[in-house]
């Protein structure tokens, strides 16, 4: 290997070498991946099910899959990107697994037009940085997030949260570039309408 | 260019994915138009909020006892394929 890097070379991503070192064996290259990975794994995980220990649970078990199925990393997408999707998969398989109430896929709940017609016309101020300390805010946006069907959760966790490129997000989450562009505008207006509750100008006179 | 098309745009305005010239129509709209100004504004600030706070934060704990559960996993998995 020369010392200096050619151009060319720069722009392979530094993961490339690391999966092929993993599948050849070396452990401690694929420990680096997980270094690099667990946190937005878990994430991903804890956005998707709403629940710490299910994402815990998830998050080891997306890293195992990944670990028993890494000859089938083609190298076609990112590593990234692939061990996301496992992610996704496994979270959705744990939604419908507690099946609180409906059946969950990325093709269902979504269908509905309800919340993403623009109804509240307020703007924020002040901010909501200067309207709530960081601790309600986390709090707010939490409950408002959580109130979103999975598969515009998704999405949106996926593009607006882990800034995904809209292509990567389709591909983690199975699902086509423009499935993907509708989702998000649709839980973007949805999110901004429920958040309006908590954040818009308040009138002269009006209860918080 | 009316309030229908403009919010059919919007996604691909914060993605930075529209011509100047989309861009430009939807500059000119948003000053005539005060709904979709606040529209607009309200949803781009909708996705900073969610991108400036960590809602779930992994602290060095969690993250060490992830780190050691997977890694044990995977090691047995090596050693009893």
């Amino acid at each position: 290997m020369p010392a200096i890097q050619s151009p060319a070379t720069e722009e392979i991503h530094p993961d490339v070498a690391l999966v092929a070192r993993a599948k050849a064996g070396d452990t401690a290259a694929f420990e680096q991946l997980v270094r690099q990975y667990e946190r937005q794994i878990f994430r991903v995980a804890q956005h998707i099910t709403q629940n710490r220990e299910d994402a815990e649970d998830i998050t080891q078990d997306a890293f195992l899959k990944a670990y028993e199925k890494l000859d089938q990393f083609q190298g076609n997408s990112k590593f990234s990107t692939w061990l996301v999707r496992i992610a996704v998969n496994e979270s959705l398989m744990r939604l419908r697994k507690r099946k609180t109430s409906k059946t969950v896929s990325m093709d269902e709940d979504v269908q509905t037009e309800e919340g993403s017609i623009p109804r509240d016309f307020a703007e924020w101020r002040p901010n909501p940085e200067q309207q709530y300390n960081q601790a309600e805010l986390a709090d707010i946006l939490r409950k408002t997030i959580q109130g979103l069907p999975p598969g515009f959760r998704s999405v949106f966790t996926l593009r607006d949260v882990e800034n995904l490129s809209t292509e990567e997000t389709a591909e983690a989450l199975g699902l086509s570039v423009p499935a993907v562009k509708s989702r998000l505008l649709r839980a973007r207006l949805q999110l901004r309408e429920r958040l309006s509750r908590y954040f818009r100008k308040k009138q002269e006179g009006q209860p918080a | 260019m009316n309030c229908t098309d403009l919010l059919s745009h919007l996604s691909d305005y914060f993605d930075e994915q529209l011509s100047a010239d989309l861009r430009n129509e939807i500059q000119a709209h948003t000053d005539s138009c005060q709904h979709c100004r606040v529209v607009l504004n309200t949803t781009r600030q909708t996705i900073e909020v969610y991108k400036g706070n960590e809602l779930y934060e992994v602290s060095t704990e969690l993250r060490e006892r992830l780190h050691t559960a997977i890694m044990a996993k995977c090691l047995a998995k090596k050693a009893h394929p």
